[in-house]
């Protein structure tokens, strides 16, 4: 386990250096420069020479690749250029939404899927399999943004039973803020367990295949038993890894739902910032995401070996 | 607002944020009381709250007139009234403005309002390494000096016919030496309303200032929210989360409020001049035959109608059209595609022209670029459009000026001057137009500085300089119990001093 865990530790370290120096070129060669953008039109040359230097933006680009990196080591974000407050400040305040949607997300994806995909593929071929399978297809075919908007224009405009957007805040009380992400939950969670639902059907479907079925079978179990005990655990690997990714993909990639219920997610927070050139926002959190796919991955991999037995007792088998 | 409280579950409810919509309908009674808290919407996210360091409209649209004032104020008609300074004199030669100030003003953090906190303001905008955003305001004073706490005097290098107007701008408001650094996260200024909290990408709110020295807001609490799609704005217009939309983001919507008698839709007007702007320097455009002849090609009514669903006053040079020195140039120009070709050919150009349209973000650019695109196509015209985003734009268009012609909208009021600028994006140089822009900057009386105005306006129409398209409209959108919002937008701002509910 040693010799793994310091695998993935190098493996992190060098993807995260690959990536800083990849973001770093990236907004390098973005055109557009950041005091122009805070100015505007009528921003005089020595004033925004003024606010360059102010920003730190008059040194060479080695001296800040390194300045930033050197930051980053000790935790320190630096300031966002455009709100003036540390960047640190800006991503904890976006986290207490981001995180709490995309785990409600997955909540709610996870237990619409599994037991849909399970119900498909014990019943292959069967009314039931066939109307799950064409669900989830039709849950794969529907935009989540237009699905998003008719959700509020059923819960909001025409109930007027859930807000239309925004998010409350926390400290506006756990039920408050709570029902502002309920919608936008559900229109991330269908695409998802749709596709979650497929991958369940079609591994379960193979393990159903498997010897051990057959033996577990033979040795007297009931069908349902078999199923449950051997089948579905065993059918559950692809299963949490395509969970991993959509965790991360629910993390950040959420731009679009965040657009159309107007939440201050860290999608918006990234897209925003690209578009105020607030550069040290985007580097910073492309960081971040790239730290949380590598370490979503991470978990994904020790939850194989709690899954599969077969995975368990020995680094060299993950 | 219908929806008012009478539970007590509903009352911390809507301590939390009425118009958040988190109270169900089964919680709600008729109004029982007369509502004092607005929600107003707004597209963009002010990146923070210090007016004198951003150029971002979105940053004045909270907090002018509402958290910060200056010496004078701009009212909802364009007018200069009087805030901070109670009134002013100016010497005969026009280079001495001497401001008594309101006594008995105080800043929200509780310190008091003087002169010296106007002479700190003033020359921290005009410092070598100052941050402001419209620096420029600040050229033609020498000197600000301060005899006594309630009196300021500031010199002029110059004489400056619009110094009042100028310092009613956002950029020239007044902060107090303590605080000033603060500011862009926690503005304390002498307004009406106190800054609340900003909850960053979500909503700014403000509470009444109740030591305020003058009259004191009538609204308890603002809340600003930001809703950048049109769609999401829409949504939460029907379901009552928002009060108003000061500056609705898509004409496209409006009938549909218009349908809805729970609104009220007011299309106001605004400083920004929507131009087809031509780079005067760069091949055959230099040539004022190729410029004149895109003026003839170019249908106004038909960009306004198609892109903008109608919204918007044909313009025909660089000037807002309720302005009472503006001059109707829109017939100089007017739509003849036969005119255009024969003067392109005259050009030298009877076999075609390819120019490049490079378009910025906003929708009267992207759509208004597309029909523009195919009435060009009709003389012969070949636009090739690229779209940029507002950083690229500002770096190569407006910077770099490496473009023929794009499409924007110029927001400032009054500011007709841009052209007789020595580095402008136009590359409009022009000897006649720069000597009309001095001698306006230094007359002081109205009718002469109308007819001056009207002078530089007819010579930018002369010159084809630009096509001038429309005057962008005001959308707005607000409940109809809502009274005393801007309804027209002479500088950018939300200004809720004077707004309650029937």
């Amino acid at each position: 386990m040693a010799v793994f865990f310091l695998q993935r530790l190098t493996t992190l370290f060098i993807t995260l250096l690959v990536a800083s120096l990849l973001v770093f070129l990236v907004m390098e060669v973005l055109p557009g420069d950041p005091a122009a953008v805070i100015l505007g039109v009528n921003a005089r040359e020595d004033t925004l020479a003024a606010l360059r230097a102010e920003m730190g933006l008059d040194r060479s680009a080695w001296e800040r690749y390194f300045l930033w990196l050197g930051g980053l080591l000790t935790g320190d974000l630096g300031r966002s250029y455009t709100y003036g407050v540390t960047v640190w400040e800006l991503v904890a305040e976006r986290i207490g939404l981001s995180l709490p949607l995309a785990l409600m997300a997955i909540v709610l994806s996870t237990v619409m899927a599994i037991p849909l995909g399970v119900l498909a593929a014990a019943r292959r071929n069967k009314a039931s399999d066939v109307g799950v399978m064409g669900f989830t297809q039709l849950g794969i075919a529907i935009p989540n943004f237009w699905f998003a908007i008719l959700l509020i224009l059923l819960f909001a405009v025409h109930w007027q039973i859930l807000p239309a957007g925004g998010f409350a805040g926390w400290d506006a009380g756990f039920w408050p803020a709570l029902k502002t992400l309920l919608l936008p939950a559900v229109a991330l969670a269908l695409p998802q367990a749709a596709i979650l639902a497929r991958v369940t059907r079609s591994s379960v479907l193979e393990t159903l295949g498997e010897d051990y079925v057959r033996t577990a079978r033979a040795k007297g179990l009931t069908r349902r038993a078999a199923l449950w005990r051997h089948a579905v655990r065993n059918a559950l690997i692809p299963v949490v890894t395509i969970m991993g990714l959509q965790f991360s993909f629910l993390l950040a990639g959420t731009i679009i739902i965040e657009n159309v219920f107007y939440l201050p997610g860290l999608g918006r927070l990234i897209f925003q910032a690209i578009a105020q050139r607030d550069l040290i926002v985007v580097k910073d959190l492309v960081i971040l995401l790239a730290a949380s796919v590598v370490v979503v991955n991470f978990l994904v991999d020790l939850l194989y070996a709690v899954l599969d037995p077969r995975l368990r007792g020995g680094g060299h088998a993950l | 607002m219908k929806k008012l409280v009478a539970s007590p579950l509903a009352s911390a409810a809507l301590a939390a944020g009425l118009a958040l919509g988190l109270v169900a309908p089964a919680l709600v009674t008729p109004a029982l009381a007369a509502k004092d808290s607005l929600t107003l919407a707004m597209p963009l996210e002010p990146p923070h709250l210090d007016p004198t360091a951003g150029a971002a409209a979105a940053i004045d649209e909270v907090v002018y007139a509402n958290i910060f004032e200056g010496l004078t104020r701009i009212d909802s008609s364009g007018a200069v009234k009087p805030a901070l300074a109670e009134s002013w004199t100016v010497s005969g030669d026009g280079l001495t403005y001497t401001f008594k100030l309101q006594s008995g003003v105080t800043f929200h953090d509780g310190s008091g309002f003087d002169s010296a906190d106007v002479k700190f303001s003033f020359d921290r905008a005009m410092a070598e390494d100052s941050v402001n955003a419209q620096k420029g305001l600040f050229d033609s004073i020498a000197a600000v000096e301060v005899p006594d706490a309630g009196t300021v005097v500031v010199t002029l290098k110059q004489p400056a016919g619009n110094l009042l107007f100028n310092l009613g701008w956002g950029d020239a408001v007044i902060v107090a030496p303590e605080t000033a650094a603060e500011n862009k996260n926690n503005p304390v200024g002498t307004g009406p309303f106190v800054f609340g909290r900003w909850v960053k990408g979500d909503r700014v709110e403000m509470v009444r200032n109740e030591n305020y020295w003058g009259e004191p807001a009538k609204l308890a609490k603002a809340t600003i929210k930001i809703i950048p799609d049109p769609a999401a704005a829409t949504a939460a217009m029907l379901a009552g989360d928002i009060d108003a939309y000061a500056n609705f983001p898509a004409p496209e919507a409006m009938a549909q409020f218009e349908a809805d008698p729970r609104f009220k839709v007011v299309i106001g007007s605004t400083e920004g001049e929507t131009i087809l702007a031509i780079n005067n320097t760069r091949g055959p455009l230099s040539d004022i035959r190729v410029r004149r002849a895109l003026a003839h090609a170019v249908d106004r009514q038909a960009v306004i109608d198609g892109a903008m669903f109608g919204y918007g006053t044909p313009i025909g040079t660089h000037f807002a059209p309720h302005h009472p020195a503006y001059v109707d140039l829109t017939g100089s120009y007017p739509y003849d595609p036969e005119k255009a070709k024969a003067l392109l050919a005259e050009a030298g150009h009877g076999d075609g022209l390819t120019l490049s349209l490079k378009l910025p973000p906003p929708s009267y650019a992207r759509r208004g670029g597309e029909i523009i695109a195919a009435q060009l196509a009709q003389v012969g015209v070949e636009a090739k459009i690229s779209q940029v985003e507002w950083p690229g734009w500002l770096e190569q268009v407006f910077k770099g000026t490496d473009y023929d012609l794009t499409i924007v909208s110029h927001t400032e009021p009054m500011d007709i001057g841009i052209y007789g600028r020595d580095t402008y994006y136009f590359n409009y140089q022009d000897a006649d137009f720069k000597a009309l822009m001095t001698k306006l900057n230094t007359t002081v009386d109205e009718t002469a500085r109308y007819g001056l105005l009207g002078d530089a306006q007819k010579k930018l129409s002369a010159d084809s300089v630009n096509v001038f398209l429309f005057q962008l409209a005001k959308h707005g959108v607000w409940n109809k119990d809502v009274v005393g919002l801007w309804e027209n937008s002479p500088v950018q701002a939300n200004d809720l001093t004077a707004v309650y509910w029937n």
